[in-house]
C-alpha cells in the first residue's frame, strides 16, 4: 500500500517537474514492471522445473519398482515339465481291473517309482542304489503320482499299457533349469548325479517349459511348484466384497446424515473429531478389536473373510465418511434451495440431487478406502487370516487368507522358488488394484455425465 | 454532490398503506433474528392477490431475508428465528402442524442466480410435479411440462431439445426454465429474489414481460435492486431500510410522491 502511494507521489512529482531532472533516475511503471517481470518468469520457470522433476522422480521410482517386480516374477509364470514313460502295469498298480473304483485306490506311487527306475536302469553301468533311487525320485514333484492318477482316470484305456505322461519337475530342478543349468545357488541343491540325469533328460528333449496354469488355479502349498494364488485371490475378493458391502452404505449414510440432517452442535462436532481420529488409528488396533470383540465376544469364525471384512470396514469407514462429506459439501447450495423451493422434502433433496451430484467424489473416496483395505495385512494377522490354508474358500465364513498376507507368507518361506512366487503375487495384487481403479474411473465418468 | 447521511434520518413507523383489499398473504409484526442479530424489525404488510409487490431497498436491508420467510426457506438456517404472524389465505404458515413442504408447494420461489438442476430440461420442469405426484401418467406430465414452458415463454426455443441438459441453456433461458419449473407445481404465490439481476437487458425485458403475464394467475412478490424494474412490473412497492419497512404503497405513488425522506432519497439515487 505504501509502495503504491510512494509511486503515485513520485509520478505526480514527475509530472510536475516534467522532463527536467528526475527521468534519468526514476524509472517509469512500465519499466519497473518489465524489470520485475523477468524475475517473476524466472521464479515460475524454477518452480515448473522443480515440479516436473518431482513428477519424473516419482514416475521413475514406480517404473523401477514395477520393472524389478516384473523381472523377478517372470520365472513364476512358467514351469518345467518332463515327459516320462509310465507303465500302468496292473501288478504295479496293485489292482485287477480298470473300473473307476479300482483306479481310484490304485498304488500310483509304485507305478511312478518303477517306471522311473525303468527309464534310468543303471548309473554308470551299475544298478541303482538305494541312495540313487531316492535322489532320482526327488527330481519330480511330490504331486507327480496324482498327475499319473488323474491321467489314468481320465483315460482308463491306458490300463496295462505304457504311455507318455508329462509330470512336473521338483522346484529345485525347476529353479536350476530356469537359471540355465548354472552351478549357482539352485545348482548347489542338486547332487552331481541329479544334474547328470537332468542333462540327460534335457538332451532327450523330454523337458518342456510351459505356462504355469497352476499358479492361478491352485491354492497355497508347501511345495513351491504347486503353490498358487487362487485361494488368496478368492479370499481377497470375498473380504473386499464384505468390506465394500458394509463400508460403502454405512459410510455414505453416515456422511449424508452428518452433512444434511444432523443438527450442528457439540455432539456432532465431537463425532466429527472422532471420525477424523479413527482415520489415524494404526490398523493393527482394529485387528486387536476384531479379535477381542468380533471373534471372542460375538464368536464369529477365526480366519474368515467375514471377520476380515468387518475389521477392514472399521478401517475404511472413516476414509469413506470424510471423503463423502467433502463431496457432499461441494454440492452447490443453490441446487438444494431450488429443490426445497419446489417443495421437495429433505429426503428428496438429498437423494435426487445431493447424492447424485456428490457420487463421483464419494466413489473416489470409497476407492481410496478399498485400495487401502486391499493392501492391508496387519489387522488380518490378528484375526487369524495368516494361517496356512490349502482350500479355496467358498463362502465368507470359510477359512481364508488374502493376497498381502500370502505375499508375506511366501516372502518368509525358505524355498528359492517362492522368491518368484512372491513377486508374481505382488503383480497380481497390483493388477487387482488397477482393475478396481479402472472400474472406479468408469463409474465416475458415468456419474459425471449424468 | 449533496449526500444525505442516512443515519440522521430517524426510522419511525411505516408510512403509506400496508393493507391490501384482497390480501393473499398477510404479515404482521414479523421479526427475524440470526442468532443475536435482528435482521427484520416489526414488518407488517399484505401481498395483494394477483398483483405484483416489489420489495426494494439498499443491500443488506433484509428484503431477501423477508422474502425467504414467506415460504419458510429460512428454516434451513439453524440460527434463524422468526416471530410474528405470517398467514397465507388466513392460515398461519408457521403453524407447528403445517409441513413446510406443503407451504412451498403453494408458495414457489425463483432465485437470484438461475439454478437449474443438472438434469434435462424436461426433468427440470417435471421434477416438482413428480415429487408431489401431481400426474397419473406420462401424457399428463408431458402436458404440464409443455404448458409450464409455454407460460414461461421458453417452449418454442427448447421444444426440440427437451432431453438436453438444462444447464446448457443461456442465462436468460435458464432463469425462464426456473420460472417454468416453479409454475409447473401450480403454486398460488411466486416469490422472486432478484430474478433478473444476473441477466442482460434483453433477457431482463423478457422476464419482466413474463412477470406481467404471470400475475393474472399468481400472486407475485419480487425483490429487486432496479427501481425501473420495480416501477415497470409492480403494482405495490415496499421500501425496506435496515431491516425495517419504511414505506409501502401503490407503485405509482411511491415513485412519484414518496412520503418518507428515506424513500425519496433512495429512489432519487441519493444513496443506496
Amino acid at each position: 500500500m505504501t509502495n503504491l502511494e510512494n509511486n503515485s507521489i513520485k509520478n505526480k512529482n514527475m509530472r510536475n517537474t516534467d522532463s527536467s531532472t528526475t527521468l534519468s533516475t526514476t524509472l517509469s511503471t512500465t519499466d519497473k514492471v518489465a524489470l520485475s517481470l523477468k524475475k517473476r518468469h524466472k521464479k515460475e520457470k524454477r518452480f515448473k522445473s522443480f515440479g516436473l522433476s518431482a513428477v519424473i522422480f516419482g514416475f521413475m521410482l514406480v517404473l523401477v519398482l514395477i520393472s524389478d517386480i516384473t523381472f523377478k516374477a517372470l520365472p513364476a509364470f512358467h514351469q518345467h515339465w518332463v515327459k516320462v514313460e509310465v507303465n500302468y502295469k496292473n501288478t504295479w498298480l496293485n489292482i485287477e481291473d480298470s473300473s473307476k473304483q479300482s483306479l481310484s485306490k490304485a498304488n500310483y506311487r509304485s507305478v511312478l517309482k518303477k517306471s522311473l527306475y525303468q527309464m534310468f536302469p543303471t548309473t554308470s553301468g551299475k544298478k541303482l542304489s538305494r541312495k540313487d533311487k531316492r535322489q532320482l525320485f526327488q527330481l519330480f514333484s511330490t504331486n507327480a503320482e496324482f498327475t499319473l492318477k488323474d491321467t489314468l482316470m481320465a483315460s482308463p484305456e491306458h490300463f496295462n499299457k505304457q504311455v507318455n505322461v508329462w509330470i512336473r519337475l521338483d522346484d529345485d530342478v525347476d529353479s536350476y533349469l530356469k537359471e540355465g543349468f548354472s552351478s549357482g545357488e539352485a545348482g548347489l541343491r542338486l547332487s552331481q548325479q541329479q544334474a547328470q540325469w537332468i542333462a540327460q533328460l534335457n538332451s532327450e528333449q523330454r523337458i518342456e517349459s510351459r505356462f504355469n496354469v497352476s499358479f492361478f488355479t491352485n491354492s497355497d502349498s508347501r511345495e513351491p511348484e504347486l503353490a498358487g494364488i487362487k485361494g488368496a485371490l478368492t479370499g481377497t475378493l470375498l473380504t473386499m466384497f464384505v468390506t465394500l458391502l458394509l463400508s460403502f452404505p454405512l459410510g455414505v449414510a453416515g456422511a449424508l446424515y452428518l452433512e444434511e440432517f444432523a443438527p450442528k452442535n457439540r455432539w456432532t462436532d465431537l463425532i466429527e473429531i472422532n471420525i477424523n481420529n479413527l482415520a489415524a488409528v494404526p490398523s493393527i488396533v482394529f485387528g486387536l478389536l476384531g479379535l477381542a470383540i468380533i471373534i471372542n465376544v460375538f464368536g464369529l469364525p477365526r480366519s474368515a473373510p467375514l471377520v476380515g471384512g468387518i475389521v477392514l470396514t472399521l478401517m475404511t469407514l472413516p476414509t469413506i465418511i470424510i471423503a463423502s462429506r467433502a463431496a457432499i459439501k461441494a454440492v452447490p447450495p443453490s441446487i438444494r434451495e431450488a429443490a426445497l423451493g419446489l417443495g421437495a422434502s429433505k429426503m428428496q433433496v438429498t437423494f435426487s440431487h445431493v447424492l447424485p451430484q456428490a457420487m463421483p467424489g464419494i466413489i473416489t473416496g470409497a476407492i481410496i478406502g478399498i485400495a487401502q483395505a486391499l493392501g492391508e495385512t496387519a489387522p488380518l494377522l490378528m484375526i487369524g487370516m495368516v494361517a496356512f490354508i490349502v482350500d479355496v474358500p467358498t463362502s465368507i465364513v470359510d477359512s481364508a487368507t488374502v493376497l498381502p498376507v500370502q505375499i508375506f507368507l511366501w516372502a518368509d518361506s525358505p524355498e528359492r522358488a517362492f522368491l518368484a512366487k512372491t513377486s508374481a503375487a505382488i503383480l497380481v495384487l497390483l493388477a487387482l488394484l488397477l482393475v478396481i481403479n479402472v472400474t472406479a474411473t468408469v463409474l465416475r465418468s458415468k456419474f459425471e455425465k449424468k | 454532490m449533496n449526500k444525505t447521511d442516512i443515519n440522521q434520518i430517524e426510522l419511525t413507523e411505516t408510512v403509506g398503506n400496508i393493507y391490501a383489499d384482497d390480501a393473499k398473504m398477510s404479515i404482521r409484526n414479523a421479526n427475524v433474528y440470526y442468532g443475536d442479530k435482528q435482521a427484520i424489525h416489526d414488518v407488517s404488510l399484505d401481498l395483494a392477490k394477483n398483483q405484483v409487490t416489489a420489495l426494494i431497498g439498499p443491500s443488506g436491508c433484509g428484503k431477501s431475508t423477508f422474502l425467504r420467510c414467506l415460504n419458510r426457506m429460512n428454516d434451513t438456517i439453524d440460527i434463524c428465528r422468526i416471530t410474528g404472524q405470517l398467514t397465507l389465505d388466513g392460515d398461519d404458515i408457521y403453524d407447528k402442524d403445517l409441513d413446510p413442504v406443503l407451504l412451498r408447494a403453494r408458495v414457489g420461489m425463483v432465485f437470484q442466480k438461475p439454478n437449474p438442476f443438472p438434469k434435462s430440461i424436461y426433468d427440470n420442469v417435471a421434477y416438482g410435479a413428480r415429487i408431489h405426484g401431481l400426474t397419473n401418467n406420462k401424457a399428463e406430465l408431458d402436458e404440464i411440462v409443455e404448458t409450464s414452458l409455454q407460460k414461461a415463454g421458453l417452449f418454442n426455443e427448447v421444444k426440440d431439445r427437451l432431453k438436453d441438459p438444462g444447464t446448457g441453456l443461456s442465462g436468460g433461458q435458464q432463469q425462464r426454465l426456473c420460472i417454468a419449473r416453479t409454475i409447473a407445481v401450480s403454486p398460488e404465490v411466486i416469490l422472486m429474489d432478484e430474478p433478473a439481476s444476473a441477466l442482460d437487458p434483453i433477457a431482463t425485458a423478457i422476464i419482466e414481460e413474463l412477470i406481467d403475464e404471470l400475475k393474472e394467475k399468481y400472486t407475485i412478490a419480487i425483490v429487486t435492486h432496479s427501481m425501473q424494474q420495480a416501477a415497470r412490473v409492480s403494482q405495490h412497492t415496499a421500501y425496506f431500510h435496515l431491516g425495517k419497512l419504511v414505506e409501502m404503497g401503490k407503485t405509482e405513488d411511491i415513485f412519484t410522491r414518496p412520503s418518507h425522506k428515506l424513500t425519496e432519497n433512495y429512489i432519487t439515487g441519493r444513496f443506496g
